[in-house]
């Protein structure tokens, strides 16, 4: 084993490696893994040569989970082990399943936990089981090509993903093993695609028709900076219904009413999306398929027909539009761009129809597939540090309101819609009995004025409330998000200084429990590996903690620690710098937390120190200066 | 870890405390606030320091927030000025301007059965508009004149125009909804 190098404390750190990042996009059809390489964002190809595979997953019986295009080619076989559109799933619970059209394909298994599950031949699997096989298979594509462990990756999420649903896409993303750098609403990452390759100010929308979900957003775009103005969208509108809108016509030219065969539907649908592809350049598409059972289906669908199939559907996109312009105060003349995301906008009709809607052309120069990884990539590399110079910078709004449910169920909302975060919002609520020591905590996220219309986040007690009569309590609740749109609610009863806070765990959400004992599940057969895993994991952890302290003590540790201080930090680095060579991932990870722990001190007043000159206006003008050379800043001239 | 951000928003904004504040300067200071502040910024640093980002930049939003709109900005300088806006208890509102409110109320509740609804909602929006446009002068002066009982009937009455005008887009909402 090679002897350990340690640098003299105050001494320069050797220029690190450059930190594997990825950005990946979770697609409902397909997903994509990309990575900045050369200085050019790229999407990685996988073994076969493909640069996006099918997000779907064959569950056989004793055999190893397939992804991708191997476990599409089971879909018309097996079609109940084959799980495709999961992503529709995520963040859902048992009641939410009769309305998504996933029921009429798959088997369900509603007992097992607050989660449905898939039933396969390889047991019950959830959709975030099914996310985390494909984040997985992308996570391997990546480490096989750029030769090394990650350091961690930018996942997107539709916009308007609601907390449960982000919350879910990050359990997926644990269960993997993959470390989360932030979770990016897809229309921002395409943003930052174009941003940076076309270098435009303003206003800019984003149209993205997926193949299961509908986006708007306005982003206000300026000097690297993006902001999101607004969004709205749908999270049960894509191409795939457009394609079961092409499955039923072509079923009633047919004269067959019912298909009971869910083999058959899907050939019926994979028919149907093939056509959909065609008339993206042609004016008519002929089929010819005859199913086993002797059933023929056979024809042609002219682009004329086609657009009046999809029409009503399409429709259904338009009113999110208005809304985000309303949202943003923004008229349609203001906005400067139409950006086209996702592979539905390869639809002819979507993209006449919303040219004509922003009455412009619309913009479709970078694939309209690949710009949303492409976009996580950029910003992965960001966030990874390899670029400490870039002046990208996500500014992100919540897509929906948050809220505390109150007396006769309604809701008072704290954090209204389209607040940029991170936010911290408190809000006073009082006792409404005489002697009343607890307080029921009901969080809510939705625009409508009733609990009942409102999807329920999370419950929680206060309790030990001193008794006074009604009204006369005080109780803070706090409620604070992150960048990532996760929400943490706290309360406090302001004279006994009582406390209750949660980290809102959707109630379709994982505990971490529960992370913990699926990540054992799905490895039992592999013991070895979890370990090896679990190894690897903390030994990124330690660099990035080890990394982040020494760039933070070589800047200014002299300044903040005495040297008895300063000694027992670098004892500690020393220890951890040791522990990280050996193979016991427990004995890492507790050297990680003493000097986590050990550190903080110092974090804390380095902080408050960078605070206090940004107030006085010194650092920050410096920092000005070398962000805006050339340009007068907004402190000069003013008052 | 607590962060240590006690100063007022126009300070942290290094504008003087009063109504009237250029939205360029707010913009420009804002951006360069957070390129500093993010978590973002910090997604390879500690968590301890990940943490302080995420209050940091919170407090910000907040501040960037308050002081863009224009209701939002005058309720803060009451309150900066020690003047409470106690909405349960004083219920108090001049007979003219509810006199006013009551008007503008039925017309948004017949809006939607006119021949033309959207043209309708529009006509509404222009009164609150130009209606909320005089309270922000009103307020304007009497902050200048330290006149605070007088800003604190102005923003009383604002927070009604506002709250009417939220309703207008509710209903546009829901025409749209039925389109």
């Amino acid at each position: 084993m090679a002897l350990l190098q340690i640098s003299e404390p105050g001494q320069s750190q050797a220029p690190h490696q450059r930190r594997l990042a990825v950005g990946i996009d979770l697609g409902t059809t397909n997903s994509l893994v990309a990575s900045v390489m050369s200085g050019t964002a790229t999407v990685l190809k996988d073994e076969d040569g493909q640069w996006s595979i099918p997000s779907v997953v064959h569950y056989a019986q004793d055999s190893p989970v397939v992804v991708g295009r191997k476990a599409q080619e089971n879909a018309a076989d097996d079609p109940l082990n084959t799980i495709r559109s999961a992503k529709r799933l995520m963040g859902k619970g048992a009641s939410d399943i009769d309305s998504s059209w996933l029921s009429e394909h798959y088997h369900f298994d509603m007992d097992s936990g607050s989660l449905p599950a898939f039933k396969t031949a390889a047991g019950n699997k959830t959709a975030i089981d099914v996310s985390s096989a494909i984040l997985s298979k992308l996570r391997a594509t990546a480490e096989e090509t750029l030769g090394g462990d990650l350091v961690g990756a930018v996942i997107t999420v539709p916009a308007y993903f609601d907390d449960a649903q982000r919350q879910a896409t990050k359990d997926a993303a644990a269960l993997s093993g993959i470390h989360v750098l932030r979770l990016l609403n897809e229309p921002t990452a395409a943003a930052v695609a174009y941003g940076l390759d076309s270098g435009t100010d303003g206003v800019v929308a984003i149209y993205d028709l997926g193949g299961g979900t509908f986006d708007i957003s306005l982003l206000k775009m300026q000097r690297g900076v993006f902001e999101v103005l607004a969004t709205a969208g749908n999270t049960a509108l894509g191409g795939d219904d457009f394609d079961n809108a092409v499955a039923d016509w072509i079923q009633a030219q047919a004269g067959v009413s019912q298909l009971t065969d869910k083999g058959a539907r899907r050939q019926l649908l994979a028919l149907s999306r093939s056509l959909k592809e065609s008339l993206s350049s042609d004016s008519s598409a002929a089929y010819d398929l005859t199913l086993e059972n002797g059933t023929q289906f056979k024809g042609e669908l002219s682009l004329d027909v086609f657009n009046e199939i999809i029409e009503p559907l399409f429709k259904n996109t338009l009113p999110p539009c208005r809304q985000v312009l309303r949202d943003a105060g923004v008229a349609k003349t203001d906005v400067q761009a139409v950006v086209m995301v996702g592979g539905s906008t390869r639809v002819p009709l979507v993209r006449s129809k919303v040219g004509e809607f922003f009455d412009q052309k619309v913009l479709t120069d970078i694939d309209p597939d690949q710009v949303v990884a492409v976009g996580a990539a950029i910003q992965a590399d960001v966030l990874a540090g390899n670029k400490p110079d870039s002046d990208l910078l996500l500014l992100d709004v919540i897509p929906l309101s948050l809220g505390l449910e109150t007396m006769g169920g309604l809701v008072e909302k704290v954090v209204p819609r389209n607040t940029t975060i991170p936010i911290a919002r408190a809000q006073e609520f009082t006792t409404y009995k005489d002697g009343q020591t607890a307080m029921a905590l009901h969080v809510v996220q939705g625009e409508r004025e009733l609990v009942t219309d409102c999807r329920s986040l999370a419950k929680f007690e206060l309790r030990g409330i001193p008794p006074r009569t009604a009204g006369a309590c005080r109780i803070q609740v706090l409620f604070q998000v992150d960048a990532d749109g996760l929400l943490t609610v706290s309360a406090l009863e302001k004279e006994s200084g009582v406390v209750a806070s949660i980290d809102v765990k959707p109630s379709y959400g994982l505990s971490e429990g529960e992370i913990e004992q699926m990540l054992k599940a799905s490895m039992e057969h592999a013991s070895e590996d979890v370990q090896k895993r679990a190894l690897a994991e903390q030994r990124v952890e330690a660099r990035r903690t080890m990394e982040a302290l020494n760039s933070a003590l070589q800047a200014d540790g002299d300044q903040h620690l005495s040297a008895e201080e300063r000694a027992d930090l670098d004892g500690l680095l020393q220890n951890l710098a040791l522990t990280a060579e050996s193979e016991n991932h427990d004995a890492i990870k507790l050297a990680i937390e003493k000097l986590e722990a050990g550190s903080s001190v110092f974090v804390e007043r380095r902080m408050n120190a960078s605070v206090k000159q940004l107030m006085a206006g010194q650092e920050l003008s410096a920092l000005e200066n070398a962000l805006v050379t050339g340009e007068t800043s907004g402190e000069s001239g003013q008052t | 870890m607590q962060v240590d951000f006690s100063n007022n928003y126009f300070e942290l904004f290094e504008l003087p405390a009063s109504f009237d504040v250029p939205q360029d300067h707010l913009d420009t200071r804002y951006r360069s606030l957070q390129r500093f502040l993010h978590p973002d910024k910090f997604a390879s640093e500690s968590d301890a320091q990940r943490r302080w980002s995420v209050q940091a930049a919170s407090f910000v939003n907040e501040a960037y927030q308050t002081l863009s709109k224009p209701l939002k900005r005058a309720s803060y300088l009451l309150s900066l000025n020690g003047i409470s806006l106690d909405e349960e208890t004083d219920t108090q509102m001049s007979p003219m301007f509810l006199m006013e409110q009551m008007e503008m109320r039925e017309a948004l509740g017949d809006a939607p059965q006119a021949s033309d609804p959207y043209a309708a909602l529009e006509k509404i929006s222009d009164k609150l508009r130009v209606a909320q446009s005089a309270s922000a002068s009103d307020f304007n002066s009497a902050a200048d004149n330290e006149d605070w009982t007088q800003a604190r009937t102005v923003v009383r009455q604002w927070q009604f125009l506002e709250k009417m005008m939220s309703e207008v887009q509710t209903v546009e909402a829901r025409l749209d909804d039925a389109l």
